[in-house]
Formats: C-alpha cells, structure tokens, sequence
C-alpha cells in the first residue's frame, strides 16, 4: 500500500494499554436514566412522554424533529420522573427527561418483530435506521440515516469504515472490532445495500494488530471489503484525514465526502446498525471507554445511554485521589465536564479522568514563531495568525485566512510550546464569525 | 462520595511535555561545551567577555522586562551568544553595554520575547561594531600562557586603550581576504584559530546543534540550506578560480559561519515559520555570506546576512504561507480518484 497516511499531525502519547486488553463488560443499571432531548448534530427531539408514564426498555420518548434530528428512546424500564433542564456534558443544561429505573425489573423490552434485513428495500433500511435513533458513534453524533441517503447529484463510490480511533486512551472502537468483528461486516452489507455501493474500506491505525487481524479473519468473501492498517498518528481518524489516506483523495475545502463519492462511517455506528437488525432494539446503551489514570478500574463498558456521569465512575471503582480532570470523550477533542450529574450521552466514545500528573500546564508563554503548528496543523491553516487575528477579534480576517477549514482537532494547541490555547481561540473565532455575520 | 475539585479547560487537554522556557533552556545546555571550547582556547578573558555580556544582558532584562521573564532563559541565550562571537581581547565595559542593547534595543523594544525582528545578539554585536570598530577587529595572538588575558579587557569606559603589550594577529578569513593566507583545515575544524571567543570550535558547534535539532528545538533546514547554499556557491567559483577564491571546506568552517548558522539564524523567533520559508532564509543567508565575503569590504560577513534576512522573514512568512487542504476544484479532486 503506497500512501496510507496524510501529511502533518502530531503523536500524543496513546496511553490505550489501559484499557485495550480490557473485554466490554456490562455496567449494572443505574438507579435514574437522563436522556437530553439533544445528543446529536441537528435539532433536539421532541419529548412523547409525560412525568408518570411508565416506560419500558427500548419504547421511543422523544420524536425526532425534521430530517436532520434522530429520536430518543428509554434506555431502561421505569417511570418518567421528570422533564426539565439538565447538566449537558457540553456544560450548558439542556431539557432532558429523567426516567426513574425500576429496581426489580428484567430490563425486558416489549416483544417486537425483527424484520429481515435482506427482504427490506432500500428506503425502508434507512427508515429502520432512522427509527432506531442511530447516529454517528465516533463523537459528533450526526444522523447516520443522513449519511445513508446520499444527494442524487454526489454519486457515492466506496464506504470507508473508520476504525482508526486515533484519539488517545479510547479503545471503544478497538474493542468493538476486536470482539465483534461478525457485526462490523453484517453492518457493512446493510450500508453498502443502503447506499448501493459495491466497495468498503476498514481503516484502522496499525496500533491495533488484534482488531486488525479479527477482522481480517472474518472477512466475508462475496462482497469488496477490505482492512487497511494505517499510520499511527493523530488525527488519522478525522474523515478528512482516513479519505486522504486510504483512497488519496481531498475533500474540497469547506465541502463534505460525499463530493469525492466517499461516505464515512464509524465502525462502532457500523456495529450499532447491525445489533438493530439483530435484536430489534434501538440505540440504548453503547460502548464507552472508561480510563486515564485518576479512575480506579479501568474498562470499556456496555452503558445504557442516559447513565450519569457518576455511576459510571463508580461502576469503576471510583476516582482516584489525584484525579484533576473528567473529560467526556478524547482528551484531544472532548469536554471537560464540572458537574458529575451530566449523562453519557449516543455519541460519548469515553470518559477519561485524567489524573494531576497527566493535565497540561496552565501557564502560557509569549508566542516565540516556532512554527511547529504550522507543522502540525492536518489541514495546512497557519494557527499563529490565525491566533492573533483571535486575539484582537478580528474575525473576519480570520476566515479569509480560512478559518472555517479548521476542524478543531487541537494539533495546534497540542504542540505549542507556549501553551497558547490555540484550538479555543479557534472556537471563538468561529462563533464570533457568526454572530459577525447574523448581526451583518 | 466527597467531590474533588475539577479543572475546567478547553481540549485539547494534554500537552506536549516541551515548553517554552524548557526549549530555552536546553539551548542554554547546548551552548555550554561551546563556552568550555571558549575558555580552553581564550583563557579568562573567555569567561570575563561572557561574563559581562551576560550580566548586560540579564540586568537590562530585569530591570527594564517583566520581572518572570528572567526564569524563560532567553536573555541568558542572548548573554551567551552576544559574549561568544567577541574577540577575547574587547574591553569587558563594551561586552556589558552590547548586552544592554541587545536586550533593550534588540527585544524589550519591540514587546518583548517573540515580538523582535532581529536577532537581539547579533543586533548587539552589530552596534558594538559600528560603535567601536577598532576593539572588535583586534585579535591579539594565542598566549603560550593560559592565564594571561588577552588583550586591554580592563579598560576604563571610553577611556583612550592603553598601551598594553599585545601581538595582534588576523582570524582566518582576515588572513585569506586581505594576505590570501590559508589556514589548515583542521585548525578551523577543532577552532585552533583566532576569531571570536565562540565561533571558532565548528564540529563542536555542529554537535551541540544536532543535539537541539533532535529534540526538534532548532530547524535543522536553516542550517542545511546554508550550508549547501555556501558549499556550493564557494565551490563553483573554486572551481572557475582556485587562486582567487578559497575552496569550500574554508568558507563553511571560518569565521562566524558555523555559530550563526547554528545558533543564531536558527532563533525561532526571527526565523520564518514555514518549513518552505526556513530553506529560502538559509539560502538567502547563504547568498549573501559568499558575496560579502568575497566581493565585500569586510572580511566576516555572516553577521549583516543573517540580519538582512531577518528583515525579510515576515515576507517570507507571507509567502511561504501553506496551501490549504482540499484547495483543489472538486472536478480536479475526483479526477484524480
């Protein structure tokens, strides 16, 4: 294989062997679920139960609203104690209905008919899918039924499955290949049938021989699937990134995959997709890394969605003395949360708790033209202009210095030996574009 | 369950271990066999020069910086350098005054570390050398005593130099321009040559920058594009005229070539940010060593080039500036496919 990386990127330490040998386990029920009506990209759904309803496991709450939303459904049978506003792992609080968990139930779902994936039609796959509340697992929880309907004027050629989880400590997706490798391809053929497309590509970073090789033993033999292990380096696993690496191709700046004819998908969405046509079930409960070094136990759960963030670390032997930092996904992009109330939300890939040894230092420096952002930078911006354009607020400058390429993957801020908080000036500056431009 | 207290930042929320002050400081590490090299070939006087420079320089940066920016080890780089490209003979009151202006006029001036132009040691140099030409062209002749300072380093501030019972002699570069004299390459090689206190030991400088180009502390293009400019200009005109011009092995180890290829074009702060940008410097620089050395009035001419480009590093910057991912047409990209 000739060119299975991109150029530029850093290499933090990966710090996976925490929890990379570590089986998924089952997370006992908590005693309340909280469900934010908003934990994908696009409009929050609308809530369809009222306080004292009784719910059971898998029954649908929240209605999705418009094409681009997804529904919510209770992750655990019990009473709807309450709608109202709650800590958001984004730090904001957000409306969220609260489901009280029944202690002694089985946790059984209704009964319900699983249909045959293979005598559905296309567009009843889709419907399947969007019904289910799925959405990308990998972080940003887009719609995955989106993703599955393809303008007519983008011919979409190949799916990219990304396993390359290139965020440091996760091993969610590394786990979900190593474990079930039959449900990544099963899900593969119902996508490649969604979108009608003969080719997918498995990239995973080559940091992952297990995953690797489980699914390379358990490749199907009639349909064009292919693994390909790839540099290890961050942000391999950005969409952008995996398509330059894998097929060599660019997405134009500011436009999406499917302009190169790629679609891509997480490979844990990929597994999602086929346990709803396995079990019937809907999106409920995921796969979340616990880790990093101010968490007793580390381990890769099975959590019901909605399970706050405290439980979970209690189902971890609680934190560490030291523990400084609780982040809700990588420590490379995610969210520090402050209050242990937020809940684990579809698109949670991990909760890292970082201890005090492994925080960044908070001290910044006078910025001394390095230039290793610009080094760093995956998508070729120069981050020190652009961060002093941020600093004297001068947004629009900063989008002709295309700002709006930036996907904030934080190789800038990552590498500065100053400390300047680079990817949060970034942050800034993209929302003071848009109040600059709803105010123009 | 007693909840610690969290810290709230924005991501990423890991760093890379470097930071600023670290990368100064191992700077200030790799200039300390260079100092040693000064002090075995120039005797005391080595570590009075070095001495008073760093105390112009780490004074004004007290007195006149932010009180905290003492501990971020770039004025102590400063003192270093300033004090290694003098001559072991200047009066030590000059030494002190170069290392005021190079802190004051060279970088607090401009706001301070990260805002300046101009290599804040070189500008040091530059002023001493306008001001006081006579004491920075005097190359008093090794001692065979070790102990014996070399050259009037007592003199009174602007005071007329006293007589003092001193052989001059000519660096290596004076000797070739202006007696077309050689020196043997392995003195060069080793630094067993007259010059500046710092600039004579090559390979040692060589090793103490590969050592910070390894850590990724200095780019290791702005050096290797001098170099190669150098070596290959000074080699082709050897080539056309072995009588007039000296061969490159000569014109890459004399003089200041080494330490301001190593140490101070490579100043991240006055050097270009792009990796494009870095190699046009070096060449730049490169350039304009062999014109002035061999066309020039002046025999050294490493100094003026690098801060000639120095001045030219935010157009280089501009551009240099890299393309942006997907800046192709779509039709293009999918072509390609």
């Amino acid at each position: 294989m000739a060119h299975l990386r991109f150029r530029h990127g850093v290499h933090p330490p990966e710090l996976k062997e925490l929890t990379a040998g570590t089986p998924i386990r089952r997370m006992p029920f908590p005693e309340e679920i909280v469900l934010p009506l908003s934990q994908h990209t696009g409009k929050p759904a609308t809530p369809i139960v009222r306080v004292g309803d009784r719910v059971e496991r898998g029954d649908k709450i929240g209605e999705a609203d418009g094409f681009i939303s997804s529904p919510i459904h209770a992750s655990a049978a019990g009473t709807v104690e309450a709608i109202d506003l709650w800590p958001h792992p984004t730090g904001s609080f957000q409306p969220a209905v609260r489901i009280k968990v029944e202690a002694f139930s089985a946790q059984a779902p209704r009964p319900r008919i699983i249909p045959d994936w293979e005598g559905l039609s296309r567009e009843q796959l889709v419907e399947a899918v969007r019904q289910a509340g799925v959405v990308g697992l990998g972080g940003a929880a887009f719609p995955t039924h989106v993703k599955l309907q393809p303008p007519k004027d983008s011919p979409v050629d190949t799916i990219l499955i990304n396993g390359a989880e290139c965020e440091p400590y996760l091993t969610t997706d590394h786990r979900t290949m190593v474990e079930y490798p039959e449900r990544v391809h099963l899900g593969i053929r119902i996508m490649m049938k969604c979108l009608g497309v003969d080719r997918a590509m498995i990239g995973i970073e080559k940091n992952k021989p297990d995953a690797v090789a489980r699914l390379q033993e358990t490749l199907p033999s009639d349909i064009d699937v292919s693994v390909h292990p790839l540099t290890v380096k961050y942000p391999q696993g950005a969409e952008k990134m995996l398509i330059k690496a894998l097929l060599d191709r660019e997405v134009p700046s500011g436009g999406l995959p499917m302009q190169v004819g790629v679609v891509v998908h997480n490979v844990a969405s990929v597994a999602t997709i086929a346990e709803v046509f396995e079990t019937g079930l809907p999106l409920i409960e995921r796969i979340v890394t616990v880790t990093g070094l101010g968490i007793r136990q580390p381990s890769n759960l099975i959590v019901p969605v909605g399970t706050k963030t405290r439980d979970l670390i209690d189902a971890c032997g609680g934190l560490m003395p030291d523990a400084r930092e609780v982040v809700f996904g990588g420590p490379m992009m995610g969210t520090a949360v402050a209050d242990l109330d937020a809940p684990v939300m579809k698109g949670t890939t991990g909760l890292v708790v970082l201890s005090e040894r492994e925080v960044k230092p908070q001290q910044s420096y006078p910025c001394i033209s390095c230039g290793h952002c610009v080094d760093a930078c995956p998508v070729f911006l120069n981050p020190q202009i652009l961060g002093q354009l941020a600093l004297s607020e001068r947004w629009e400058e900063m989008e002709q210095h295309h700002l709006l390429d930036c996907m904030l993957c934080g190789c800038c801020s990552y590498t500065c030996p100053s400390n300047i908080p680079l990817s949060q000036l970034f942050t800034m500056g993209k929302a003071g574009l848009q109040r600059a431009k709803a105010a123009a | 369950m007693t909840t610690p207290r969290f810290l709230i930042t924005a991501s990423p929320h890991l760093a890379e271990r470097d930071t600023t002050p670290k990368i100064m400081w191992h700077v200030v590490l790799s200039l300390l066999p260079i100092v040693g090299a000064s002090i075995y070939y120039f005797g005391p006087s080595a570590v009075l020069v070095i001495l008073a420079s760093l105390v112009g320089c780490l004074l004004t940066e007290w007195v006149f910086g932010k009180r905290e920016t003492l501990l971020d080890g770039s004025a102590m780089i400063t003192g270093l350098l300033l004090g290694l490209i003098l001559p072991a003979g200047i009066p030590l009151w000059m030494a002190f005054v170069g290392g005021v202006f190079a802190i004051g006029f060279g970088k607090l001036i401009f706001g301070g570390l990260g805002q300046n132009i101009f290599n804040p040691a070189l500008l040091g140099r530059a002023f001493l050398q306008a001001a006081f030409p006579v004491a920075l062209t005097t190359w008093p002749v090794i001692r065979e005593n070790w102990w014996q300072l070399r050259g009037d380093n007592l003199a009174l501030p602007l005071m007329a130099a006293r007589e003092v019972d001193v052989v001059t002699t000519a660096t290596p570069l004076g000797l070739q321009k202006f007696e077309q004299t050689g020196t043997e390459l392995w003195r060069l090689v080793i630094g067993a040559t007259e010059g500046s206190l710092g600039e004579t030991a090559g390979v040692l400088i060589l090793v103490c920058g590969a050592y910070l180009a390894l850590r990724n502390y200095l780019n290791w293009r702005i050096p290797a594009s001098i170099f190669l400019t150098v070596g290959v200009l000074a080699g082709l005109l050897h080539l056309i005229d072995a009588v007039r011009y000296p061969d490159p092995w000569f014109m890459l180890f004399s003089g200041g070539l080494m330490i301001g290829a190593v140490y101070m074009a490579t100043d991240m702060v006055t050097s270009p940010v792009t990796n494009l940008g870095c190699w046009l410097f070096g060449f730049g620089i490169g350039f304009l060593v062999v014109v002035i050395r061999l066309w020039g009035g002046l025999a050294e001419g490493v100094m003026y080039a690098i801060l000639l480009m120095n001045a030219l590093v935010p157009f280089i910057n501009r551009a240099t500036q890299p393309k942006v991912f997907g800046a192709t047409k779509p039709e293009q990209a999918k072509g390609s496919a």
